[in-house]
C-alpha cells in the first residue's frame, strides 16, 4: 500500500508535554502542575447564559465570522481596554480558540519560504502552524536576564529580508513574562522599519500583575499591521467552549474568513452566547480570578526565595518559570526525577523550545494548598539534590 | 481591589489561614496583617470568626426556622427597639429589617419543633407591637454562607497538549 502520510505532517515533532503527561495519566496519586488551564470553573452567569440560548432553541449556525452582539462587544472591550477601535463588521472574526485564529492567521498570510519570527520559550503551536502553513520558523531565544522579554536587539538581529511576521506570545506561557509599553515601544520601532507584521497571542491579557496588559496594537502605527488574537478560555476560564478571536487589518481578516468559513463554517454558538455574557457582564470574574492567581504567585514566589531557588519576577499568566540550572541535570531529568520519586508533575522547559533547557514551567492554576503540598515537596527534593551534589 | 478588602475576602471564606501565610499571599509583611486585623476588629469591621458546621452531619437535631414579622414601628425609634427586643434572644440567630410585604425576618433555631413553634407564638407573637407572624420551617440547606454543602470538589480536568 501507498503511504497514505504527508511527509510535512510527519516529520513535525509531537508536543513536548505530551510525553509527559502520559506517565503522570498512569500514575494514581500524582500532584499535578502541569495543566495550562484555569482551575476555576466558568461563571454561573455565563453558563446560565448558555444554557438559555439552548432552551430557546438557539442551535443553528451564526455567520461565518460570528454573531454580530458578540463582534461588537469584543470590539467594546478592546476600546475600553486599549482604546482602539475595530470594525466589527469586517476586522473582527470569531474563531474555535485563539488556537484556531493562530493557525488560519499563518496560513492567510505566508507564501513559501516566508519567515515567520518565534520568541521562545513559548507556546508550542507556533511553529508547527508555520511550518504547516509552508512559513519557514525562524526561533529568538529569549534569555532569562532579560526576564524573558523580547529586545529591540535580539528582534533586529533575527530579521532577514525574508521575514514577514512577528509572533508576539505576551503575557507568556510558559514563562510568565509580560511586555510593558517601553518594552512593545522599543520593537514596535524596528517592526515598522522593517516593514513586518505581527501576530500578537494576547490570551492571556486579562491576567497580569503589575499594571495593566498593553496590546502592540495600540501603539502608534502598529493597528495596521498587527493582528490581535484573544479568546475567552483564560480570563473567563472558559477553555472547554473552544471560543478565541482575531482582530485586525480587513485584507487579513478577510482572507482568514475564507479559509474559517470553509474549514470550519463558524465557532460554537451556544459559546458565543455565552461569550456575549461573558463581555458585558463578567468583570467583577475576571477581576477574582486575578486576584487568587495573584495570591497564588506570591505564594510560590515567597516559596521559591524560601527554598533558595532561581526565579525571575513573572508578572503574567499563571506560570512561574523557576531556573534548576545549579543542580547540573537537564530539565527532563529534573522533571522526571521530581515525577517518579515526589510524584509531582511539572513542565520541563525545553517542551517550549531549547533554550527554556534549565527551567521549568509550573502552573497555578491550582489551589493553595495543592500548591502548598506540592512545595513542600519541592522543596524535600530541591534538598536531596543539593545533598547528592555535595 | 486593596489589601484591606483583598484580606477580608480570604478570611471570610478561611478564617484560620495562617498569619504568615496571609501576609504572603497579599504581598505585605506579618506586622502589616496583624495591626489590619487588629484594627478591622477594633471598628467593627470583623465581628468574630466563626465556623460553617453542617449539622446534618452529626447527631445534633436542629431546627431552623425563618419567620416574618410585621410590626408596628414606634415613634421616635422607628424599628430599632423592636428589633432590639427580638434579637435579644439567644435562640434568635439573625434579625433582618426587610423591605415589602412584611418589616422583620427572624432566623430562629431550635432543638424540635415544638421548641420553635413554643417561641413563636409564647414570646414573638405576645410582644405588643408584633402584629403578625408566618413560620416557615427550613428542611434542608443546599447552600449556606456562600459554602454549597454538598459538594466535594474534584479536578476533573483532563491532559491536554498543548
Amino acid at each position: 500500500m501507498r503511504n497514505p502520510l504527508a511527509d510535512k505532517v510527519v516529520e513535525i515533532k509531537p508536543s513536548g508535554i505530551r510525553k509527559f503527561f502520559d506517565i503522570v495519566s498512569e500514575m494514581e496519586d500524582a500532584i499535578s502542575l502541569g495543566v495550562g488551564e484555569p482551575d476555576f470553573d466558568t461563571p454561573w452567569h455565563i453558563r446560565d447564559e448558555g444554557i438559555y440560548s439552548l432552551e430557546k432553541g438557539k442551535t443553528f449556525y451564526t455567520s461565518n465570522a460570528g454573531l454580530m452582539d458578540l463582534r461588537k462587544e469584543i470590539c467594546n472591550y478592546l476600546y475600553r481596554s486599549q482604546k482602539l477601535t475595530y470594525n466589527p463588521v469586517t476586522e473582527t472574526l470569531i474563531t474555535v480558540g485563539g488556537s484556531e485564529a493562530i493557525d488560519i492567521g499563518l496560513r492567510a498570510m505566508l507564501n513559501p519560504g516566508d519567515e515567520v519570527l518565534i520568541p521562545q520559550p513559548s507556546y508550542v503551536s507556533y511553529e508547527p502552524c508555520t511550518i504547516l502553513a509552508g512559513g519557514k520558523p525562524v526561533i529568538i531565544n529569549l534569555k532569562a536576564e532579560n526576564e524573558f522579554r523580547l529586545t529591540a536587539r535580539e528582534l533586529e538581529e533575527a530579521i532577514t529580508e525574508k521575514t514577514k511576521i512577528l509572533v508576539l506570545p505576551f503575557p507568556n506561557n510558559p514563562t510568565g513574562a509580560i511586555m510593558e509599553k517601553a518594552d512593545l515601544e522599543a520593537i514596535a520601532e524596528v517592526i515598522i522599519k522593517h516593514d513586518l507584521y505581527v501576530m500578537s497571542d494576547e490570551i492571556y491579557a486579562e491576567l497580569t500583575y503589575k499594571g495593566k496588559h498593553v496590546s502592540i496594537a495600540s501603539l502608534p502605527g502598529m493597528q495596521e499591521r498587527t493582528l490581535l488574537i484573544n479568546g475567552f478560555s483564560k480570563a473567563y476560564a472558559m477553555t472547554g467552549w473552544r471560543l478565541g478571536y482575531v482582530c485586525g487589518p480587513k485584507e487579513i481578516i478577510g482572507q482568514m474568513t475564507k479559509i474559517h468559513q470553509f474549514a470550519i463554517m463558524c465557532a460554537p454558538t451556544t459559546s458565543q452566547y455565552a461569550a456575549v455574557e461573558a463581555l458585558k457582564n463578567g468583570d467583577g470574574d475576571v477581576a477574582m480570578m486575578r486576584t487568587s492567581y495573584n495570591q497564588r504567585r506570591r505564594f510560590l514566589m515567597d516559596a521559591f526565595r524560601r527554598m533558595g531557588l532561581e526565579c525571575f519576577e513573572p508578572y503574567g499568566a499563571f506560570y512561574v518559570f523557576p531556573c534548576i540550572k545549579e543542580f547540573g541535570i537537564t530539565s527532563d531529568e529534573f522533571a522526571t526525577r521530581f515525577l517518579q520519586e515526589e510524584k509531582v508533575a511539572v513542565v520541563p522547559g525545553t517542551a517550549f523550545g531549547d533554550c527554556g533547557e534549565g527551567f521549568l514551567r509550573i502552573s497555578y492554576a491550582y489551589s493553595l494548598e495543592r500548591l502548598k503540598l506540592a512545595m513542600e515537596k519541592l522543596e524535600r527534593f530541591v534538598k536531596k539534590l543539593r545533598e547528592e551534589a555535595k | 481591589m486593596n489589601m484591606r478588602e483583598e484580606l477580608l475576602t480570604i478570611i471570610e471564606r478561611n478564617s484560620r489561614i495562617d498569619l504568615k501565610e496571609l501576609a504572603v499571599i497579599l504581598g505585605v509583611t506579618e506586622v502589616d496583617v496583624v495591626n489590619e486585623l487588629e484594627q478591622l476588629e477594633k471598628e467593627g469591621t470583623i465581628c468574630g470568626y466563626h465556623t460553617l458546621i453542617n449539622w446534618e452531619k452529626t447527631s445534633n437535631e436542629k431546627v431552623t426556622a425563618l419567620i416574618e414579622v410585621r410590626v408596628t414601628p414606634q415613634r421616635g425609634q422607628g424599628f430599632d427597639s423592636i428589633a432590639e427586643r427580638i434579637y435579644k434572644y439567644p435562640e434568635v440567630q439573625s434579625v433582618y429589617l426587610i423591605s415589602g410585604a412584611y418589616d422583620l425576618l427572624v432566623i430562629l433555631e431550635g432543638k424540635t419543633l415544638r421548641e420553635v413553634s413554643g417561641f413563636v407564638s409564647d414570646k414573638l407573637s405576645t410582644l405588643d407591637t408584633v402584629l403578625s407572624t408566618a413560620t416557615h420551617f427550613i428542611l434542608r440547606k443546599y447552600k449556606d454562607h456562600g459554602t454549597i454543602l454538598s459538594e466535594k470538589k474534584v479536578d476533573e480536568r483532563e491532559m491536554i497538549t498543548p
